[in-house]
């Protein structure tokens, strides 16, 4: 039923590929959650200036984005991706056929779903740091770029990072999505491996424990983080 | 007007709207199943959680870390593929659910949905003032009484926002059951795409369905939340 031979490296098994593709997963995952807390950043950013403009739109966004299956998302950037970004090289008088490689639009189909979760828990944490050590900050003739690095960041990276830790998991999860625009993560590499070997249950229960050990380990990495973060702060 | 009316009639995206729109009711029925099974088996599981017999409550804590620790698609995968390669279950009688991809998916989704909402109850459950627990126990409750009237009313009840959360994840985790060929809206949407090639306005379609199947679940959850925090409300 279970067959571990398959799992072997080299020619005979799937186990170097399956190394691979766990790389893969990584790989996608780190990067769009990067992305995402870029994307974050602006729609944060928007929302908490006081224009009515940009936090209508970022809040459009955060909306739409989270109450739309991910799936979807991915089917939309996946199949229209490559018209949007054609039309814009039409603009720039390019009119030649484009194709985005499959990593690009994995990296940024989960970006734009990881960056609404990290987006609310960015604000949270920054409307908890408060008022007055801005203006503290001001007081003593910061700029506005040392107050963001100097002030902000620190603090916000402190009280985001278990929101952040839970984004990152669920950024993780999303990845598998990815296996339907046929970039060779763990559940694409699982599913060729048991088309090819007519073993499902084999490869879908090494899929499954491949993600547990991700998402365990990273667990752990953020309790690290977080305990270091919050040094000289009673939690 | 009536050529602007004509114009918007023959439209891709209005078309594939009643399209999708077909499949609301396969995905509706996916949570009918779902949601109710998965309330009722996560409330058992949170208790057993929170039990003082060490081998359910361990039990019970392994099984949700496991399925909190792996996607959903793994675990539709595992039951709609890994389920039916093996001999024995083709052979039993659970082959009768496990052949259809529906049953897969309500068996997945509602296996996915216990886990978490176990440990959101946990949370409620642990939540609660050990006075008020203890009022119940001096006025003579027992048990079974003490958790039907003190700890499961003022459990949910707390735990009712975070609950209302899970719902919408929900909601659109069923879109990963089209990937078993189950018709839903994401599966037509996904057929459209494939025979049209127009590749955005049959998933815009379902798109906006799916944003008001979650408006209508807010807005479920807002009702239950005024409704059984009635200390809370501002005029009454």
């Amino acid at each position: 039923m279970f067959k571990f031979d398959k799992l072997v490296f080299g020619d005979a098994g799937w186990g170097d590929e399956f190394l691979i593709a766990t790389f893969m997963t990584l790989l996608v995952s780190i990067l769009s959650m990067g992305l995402g807390l870029f994307l974050a950043i602006i729609t944060v950013w928007a929302k908490i200036i006081q224009n009515r403009i940009t936090r209508f739109i970022a809040n459009f966004y955060t909306t739409v984005i989270r109450g739309v299956p991910e799936l979807l998302v991915i089917y939309l950037i996946f199949f229209g991706g490559n018209a949007v970004v054609m039309s814009i090289a039409k603009v720039f008088g390019y009119n030649k056929y484009i194709e985005l490689n499959a990593l690009t639009i994995a990296t940024i189909a989960i970006a734009v779903i990881s960056a609404t979760y990290s987006s609310e828990v960015l604000r949270a944490s920054y409307l908890a740091i408060s008022k007055g050590q801005i203006e503290a900050a001001r007081a003593l003739g910061m700029n506005k770029f040392s107050i963001f690095f100097k002030v902000i960041s620190p603090q916000v990276i402190r009280h985001a990072l278990p929101g952040i830790g839970n984004v990152w998991q669920i950024t993780l999860k999303d990845t598998s999505l990815i296996s339907v625009t046929g970039l060779v993560e763990i559940m694409r590499q699982s599913r060729i491996s048991s088309n090819v070997e007519h073993s499902p249950l084999t490869f879908l229960i090494t899929a499954a424990i491949l993600y547990l050990c991700l998402t365990t380990i990273s667990g752990r990495v953020f309790k690290t983080l977080e305990v270091n973060y919050s040094k000289g702060f009673s939690t | 007007m009536i050529e602007y009316l004509n114009s918007i009639q023959n439209s891709l995206i209005y078309k594939n709207f009643f399209l999708v729109l077909s499949g609301l009711d396969n995905t509706i029925l996916l949570l009918l199943i779902s949601l109710p099974l998965g309330f009722v088996l996560a409330l058992l599981f949170a208790l057993g959680r929170v039990s003082k017999i060490t081998l359910l409550s361990r039990t019970i804590a392994s099984y949700i870390f496991v399925i909190r620790g792996t996607p959903l698609l793994v675990q539709i995968y595992l039951i709609y593929f890994g389920l039916g390669s093996v001999k024995f279950i083709r052979e039993s009688f659970l082959w009768y659910a496990l052949k259809e991809p529906f049953w897969c998916g309500v068996i997945a989704l509602t296996i996915n949905t216990v886990a978490y909402g176990a440990e959101i109850f946990r949370g409620g459950i642990q939540s609660i003032e050990k006075s008020q627990v203890e009022s119940g126990l001096s006025l003579g409750f027992g048990k079974f009484l003490l958790l039907r009237k003190i700890i499961l009313p003022i459990a949910i009840r707390k735990v009712l926002p975070s609950y209302g959360n899970e719902l919408i994840l929900m909601v659109k985790a069923t879109s990963l059951v089209s990937l078993t060929t189950y018709m839903e809206m994401t599966g037509i949407a996904r057929k459209i795409m494939a025979k049209t090639f127009a590749p955005v306005e049959a998933f815009i379609a379902a798109g906006i369905l799916y944003l008001f199947l979650n408006f209508l679940m807010v807005q479920f959850v807002k009702y239950l939340e005024w409704k059984y925090n009635p200390h809370l409300r501002l005029n009454n």
